[in-house]
């Protein structure tokens, strides 16, 4: 079974508390329709498990296949590096439909941050690196497509809905992988 | 992360070779169509290593998602100085369609004429369903497997086994080239 080869830590973007009892790692690309559709499944995890649940969110854009996929993942960055990364990919997933360069814009000024800046990280390609090692990171860790998930470490293989990942994770949360 | 019936196909064993070729033998060379008038030859790929990716068919699923993958990470594999070559039974002008819509840089070949003559030689053909089995081998400078997978047809086997093949192959001392930094 393919296995998490990156560790998380405090350089990831995570939600929810860091020791929980289950961590759930998922690599995504904001414009897979898969991974816009597993968004709605995450959050209802979320709700579900509530603090017992940390969330963590790696980027592995598929950019030969999905032309927004990067400038998304840049926009959702440069909000993280303002402190506002959830907000921006939350609005990244619930409009994937329209994703662009406006909409970049619109989701920087929402929350106060320069649209101008945004546009200069994308020429200047300053979170690339950060992107690019998620994705390698995800290769390395055996992520055959997207949306991929880990559940304490160990790749979900099952569909992701919400029964059957519940159940993962309360599998796992009675094993107590994560510690 | 549709399948099709292909891709949930099950596979036999019935083929004149139990399992891919292993680990330290030779790989037998080919000529297959790359181009709808153009071959390509193992042999003009000595001195690198080569990977070869089997697969069942063009547009379906898993197909599609593996070899967008493999293309995402093809400058990974060209820093180790690897050529990445897929292979299924359709025809080249099939090939040339599925490249041009999915926007793949490097080359498929055409084991069609005779039908999977190729993977049959690599123990990689599910004759069954007259297609290439999902696998995987990696190839040396010198021409030899150091590393096979089959994977079942329905899952995307990533590339995380390859990257470790083409590490091992980096660090042994007979190999080939060192993964440029």
């Amino acid at each position: 079974m393919a296995t998490l080869k990156v560790p998380v830590t405090a350089n990831d973007h995570r939600q929810g508390r860091a020791h929980a009892k289950v961590t759930l790692v998922e690599y995504g690309d904001y414009e897979c329709p898969y991974c816009g559709l597993a968004y709605w499944v995450v959050k209802k995890l979320q709700q579900h498990f509530g603090e017992d649940l940390l969330l963590v969110f790696r980027n592995f854009p598929l950019t030969t296949a999905h032309p927004h996929a990067l400038g998304a993942a840049v926009t959702a960055e440069y909000a993280g590096s303002r402190g506002f990364f959830w907000e921006a990919h939350d609005e990244l997933y619930e409009n994937q439909d329209r994703l662009g360069v406006p909409l970049y814009g619109a989701i920087a000024l929402r929350h106060g941050l320069s649209s101008d800046e945004l546009v200069v990280a994308m020429q200047t390609d300053i979170y690339l690196p950060k992107i690019q090692s998620d994705f390698n990171g995800g290769v390395r860790s055996g992520v055959n497509g997207t949306p991929a998930f880990y559940i304490d470490g160990l790749r979900y293989d099952g569909p992701p809905e919400v029964t059957e990942m519940s159940q993962a994770i309360e599998l796992s949360s009675m094993r107590g992988l994560n510690r | 992360m549709n399948t099709s019936a292909l891709d949930d196909a099950k596979e036999t064993t019935d083929g004149p070779v139990q399992g891919p070729l292993p680990a330290g033998t030779v790989a037998p060379d080919f000529s297959l169509y790359a181009t709808p008038d153009q071959r390509l030859s193992l042999h003009e790929l000595k001195g690198s290593p080569v990977i070869l990716a089997f697969y069942p068919a063009d547009w379906s699923s898993v197909c599609g998602d593996q070899l967008t993958l493999y293309n995402q990470v093809l400058p990974t594999f060209r820093e180790y100085g690897a050529t990445l070559l897929g292979i299924s039974v359709d025809s080249v002008w099939c090939h040339q369609a599925f490249v041009k819509d999915r926007g793949f840089h490097f080359s498929l070949l055409a084991d069609f004429e005779p039908k999977g003559a190729v993977a049959r030689q690599y123990g990689a053909y599910e004759s069954h369903l007259g297609v290439c089995k999902r696998a995987l081998f990696v190839i040396d400078k010198e021409g030899v497997v150091v590393w096979s997978y089959v994977s079942p047809m329905a899952i995307n086997p990533g590339a995380d086994g390859i990257l470790d093949a083409l590490d091992a192959l980096a660090d042994s001392p007979h190999s080939t080239p060192s993964k440029s930094q």
